[in-house]
């Protein structure tokens, strides 16, 4: 009984529940409107493209790697949806398969520079996200598109749940359903643990490689679509510092930098917790210029913690056997 | 797809009748790195379910065998029988679907999965879109782990096991495919006699089942109790393949090393009278020691011995101030020291050669110079504080000579030094900061034979030049043999102090184990 007390302590996820609620109650009481059911609705609604950026970026964190390119994935993608099918006749299933499918490859060829030059991902990433912001604000000169057709900016909810919040949902859902239930998602959390491990077993490196950043594309290519509708208009520059928000939460959620750590409920929970501070914090009259400083501090104290916990076990690891 | 052997049911062993009629046969084997002939025209049988251990130095070529027979390498020329059908080379997949798992002195295992996932990972592989079989998974890894008569936690993860268990883990997923050949590389280096004597029980277990063991090890003691025959290679090539009841354990020394050794001298009671360079008093760090007084004069080895865990590496951290107690006092030469970080330490003239040498010891892309100067950088420096290269040259030619460390040129990445060159870099290393207290935590750990009377060799003139040694160990035999006082730790405490004259190896032994 206390060891399953303990276990559940030690649950990031629950700590990360409680002091969420703690939040939440706090905020109510000092910031007014925070607790009202508009304010809440606008709170999930706009983090709702976070979410699906999220979801992405987390499992290419469970594999071990890291992608830095998503929002710029999303913005290009975004742009030449709007550009090629946002047009009186499109529809909405075309839109969403042109966004994922833009998405996806972008996603492959970080996949194919990551796996094929063995070039770590954190370079390739930032660089492949300079190349395409560059070249999307190059040929467009940073010109917005405002015309979207009806269909596509007609706001669509589901007993008052708005659409992007439904994708989420979807794709959360869907999300913790690959990592948890399915093969591949077990073979990428060993990825994530043990590389040589995973390639002695057999698993099939480069097709989870090219799986995780992949998927990452696709959820960005989505997400971009879903800010398009959210905002109704494609700005090719507005993604642009998403990258760290969405690091912060889901590095805030309990996933690793090293990999092989991290699970959909702790990075819907980071992604809450950020948003309350945020959303309290502007409630409260405080600059939204503090809201970079909250997610770097959030970013340090989440690779410090997960640092420090490595220490204690290498510490504990000294005198393994000992129970 | 599915690219490996079928995993049929859960815990079938490996189809008996294929295990009865034929076994694993290499002939003329010969594998050529650059310009080293690492193997030679080696034959190597392993017959069904026999445990057949592998004996040589380190670069003799077992490693290269082994991975000739787990597909990972190609032999230049040789051939390799398996069921009766000859292949030139093996690949990963051949040699594993022929029942041959090869468990690696690291282990790879996920240590961020479950017990029982890491035993059945193998259901994964290969699998994509497939819902996990989370009940398969949990069924293979309990009746694996009842055949073996085992016990292990199926639900914790594999990061907070200790390390005696997650060999047992490794053990484990090895058989939960149809293994009949298990190639174990040095599983016991790490473990102490228990845990050793609990993984040899696994393997007579596995032996009882008809699934054959490679054993490679530099344990003599475990070879002799466990094996049926031995294949010792030397320099690449076969020295011969003996019945293990037809061999002792002197023999087989001699005939790894190539060397006649002498018998083992032990050591008279210490007869310096010199006042302790380094001594302790009620030394405690909550939770890992408590109470430790001893002391250690010039010129004295004193061993400190005990299980893995019992806290004599935390003490010995401790010492080398990378560990601060939490009361008590450390003096050196009679004055009360604080010990705050290793550079206060080794200010203090106190050195420290890890456990782990690959780990903490060495920087392995770097060349051995780099590694043999690293300590003293601070004093080979010129008064413009840049490397005076005159006096950094002596100083690594120095040290390479004194102990007589094996290379070309010190400018070789210590990574392609053998594990006893290794071990002499880190001595190396540490010499160059000209110690008073040397700390050698299990040095001889993963060292051949030939390697470790060299080291031994070497920590009795480090001991004659006035040096005070604490030498850790969980080998009885080799305090023993080196320390002139053995102190022995349990649970955190000393539970015994013997002259070694006055007590037998088992003795020591049933008090380290107590």
């Amino acid at each position: 009984m206390r060891n399953r007390l303990t276990a559940l302590g030690r649950s990031h996820e629950l700590r990360l529940a409680v002091i969420a609620i703690l939040f939440a109650v706090f905020f109510s009481f000092t910031a007014p409107g925070f607790c009202s059911l508009g304010n809440l609705k606008d709170l999930l609604e706009s983090q709702a493209v976070l979410a699906i950026m999220a979801a992405g970026l987390l499992v290419v964190l469970i594999a071990g790697g890291i992608d830095i390119s998503f929002p710029a994935i999303a913005a290009v993608s975004q742009y030449l949806v709007a550009s090629l099918i946002l047009r009186p006749g499109g529809n909405w299933a075309l839109a969403f398969l042109l966004a994922g499918g833009l998405g996806l490859l972008f996603g492959l060829v970080n996949a194919l520079l990551i796996h094929g030059l063995k070039a770590p991902p954190v370079i390739v990433t930032i660089a492949t996200m300079t190349f395409y912001f560059s070249m999307l604000m190059f040929s467009t000169k940073g010109a917005p598109l405002y015309d979207l057709p009806d269909w596509f900016t007609a706001k669509i909810a589901v007993l008052t749940v708005p659409f992007p919040v439904i994708v989420a949902g979807v794709i959360l859902a869907a999300t913790a359903f690959l990592l948890r239930r399915l093969s591949l998602g077990r073979q990428i959390y060993g990825l994530g643990g043990n590389p040589e491990a995973a390639k002695r077993m057999g698993c099939n490196i480069a097709r989870l490689q090219f799986f995780v950043y992949g998927f990452s594309g696709t959820m960005a290519g989505i997400a971009g679509l879903m800010q398009a509708h959210r905002v109704e208009e494609v700005v090719p520059n507005a993604l642009i510092g998403r990258e760290l928000d969405v690091l912060a939460a889901v590095v805030l959620g309990g996933a690793s930098l090293a990999g092989g750590a991290g699970s959909v409920s702790g990075t819907l929970l980071g992604i809450a917790l950020l948003a309350m501070l945020r959303n309290g914090l502007t409630l409260l009259g405080v600059s939204s210029y503090s809201f970079g400083a909250v997610t770097g501090l959030v970013i340090l104290l989440s690779v410090s913690a997960t640092a420090l916990a490595q220490r204690r076990l290498r510490r504990k690891g000294g005198s393994h056997g000992s129970a | 797809m599915d690219e490996r052997a079928p995993c049929s049911g859960p815990s079938r062993p490996a189809t008996p009748s294929a295990a009865v009629t034929a076994g694993v046969e290499l002939t003329g084997i010969s594998r050529r790195f650059g310009g080293v002939q690492a193997l030679s025209g080696v034959d190597f049988t392993v017959r069904p379910g026999e445990v057949h251990c592998l004996a040589g130095e380190n670069g003799c070529g077992k490693s290269t065998l082994i991975k000739i027979l787990s597909g990972v390498l190609a032999p230049d020329s040789g051939q390799i029988v398996l069921d009766g059908s000859a292949h030139a080379r093996l690949s990963p997949k051949i040699s594993q679907s022929a029942g041959i798992q090869v468990i690696y002195q690291d282990l790879a295992l996920f240590p961020n999965l479950t017990v029982a996932e890491n035993i059945a990972f193998h259901q994964h592989v290969g699998r994509v879109w497939q819902l996990v079989p989370a009940r398969a998974l949990r069924r293979t890894a309990e009746a694996v782990l009842a055949r073996l008569g085992l016990s292990l936690p199926l639900d914790t993860l594999v990061q907070d096991l200790p390390i005696a268990s997650r060999q047992l883990v490794a053990i484990c997923r090895a058989l939960a495919v149809a293994a009949r050949l298990v190639v174990m590389d040095e599983p016991t280096a790490s473990l102490t006699h228990q845990e050793t004597d609990a993984l040899l029980a696994t393997i007579r277990s596995l032996k009882s089942h008809g699934i054959a063991t490679v054993l490679v090890s530099h344990r003599l003691d475990d070879m002799m109790k466990i094996g049926d025959r031995v294949t010792v290679l030397r320099d690449g090539a076969n020295v011969g393949t003996f019945a293990m009841n037809e061999m002792d354990r002197h023999r087989l020394g001699e005939l790894i090393t190539g060397q006649k050794r002498t018998a083992a001298t032990i050591k008279t009671r210490f007869t310096g009278t010199a006042p302790p360079v380094l001594a302790v008093r009620g030394l405690t760090c909550d939770g890992q020691y408590a109470n430790i007084d001893l002391a250690v004069r010039p010129g004295e080895i004193l061993g400190l011995t005990g299980r893995l865990g019992s806290g004599r590496t935390e003490l010995a951290l401790s010492l080398f101030g990378m560990n601060p107690p939490d009361a008590g006092e450390i003096l050196i030469d009679g004055r009360i020291v604080r010990l705050p970080d290793n550079r206060a330490a080794i200010r203090e003239g106190i050195g420290y050669v890890s456990e782990d040498r690959l780990a903490l010891g060495l920087i392995m892309p770097q060349s051995i110079a780099e590694n043999t100067v690293v300590t003293v950088l601070d004093r080979l420096c010129g008064p413009l504080g840049l490397i005076d290269h005159r006096q950094r040259g002596q100083t690594i030619a120095h040290w390479m000579g004194e102990l007589q460390v094996k290379t070309a040129t010190a400018e070789r990445p210590v990574r392609e030094l053998s594990g006893g060159n290794q071990q002499r870099v880190v001595l190396a290393k540490w010499l160059a900061t000209k110690p008073r207290v040397l700390i050698l935590d299990s040095p001889t750990v993963g060292v051949d034979v030939g390697a470790k009377a060299g080291l031994y060799r070497t920590i009795d003139e480090l001991a004659a030049l006035g040096l005070a040694i604490i030498l850790i160990s969980d080998e009885a035999e080799e305090v023993l043999q080196m320390a002139h006082r053995v102190l022995v730790m349990t649970n955190g405490r000393i539970t015994g102090s013997f002259q070694p004259a006055d007590v037998t190896e088992d003795q020591l032994r049933e008090a380290i184990n107590a």
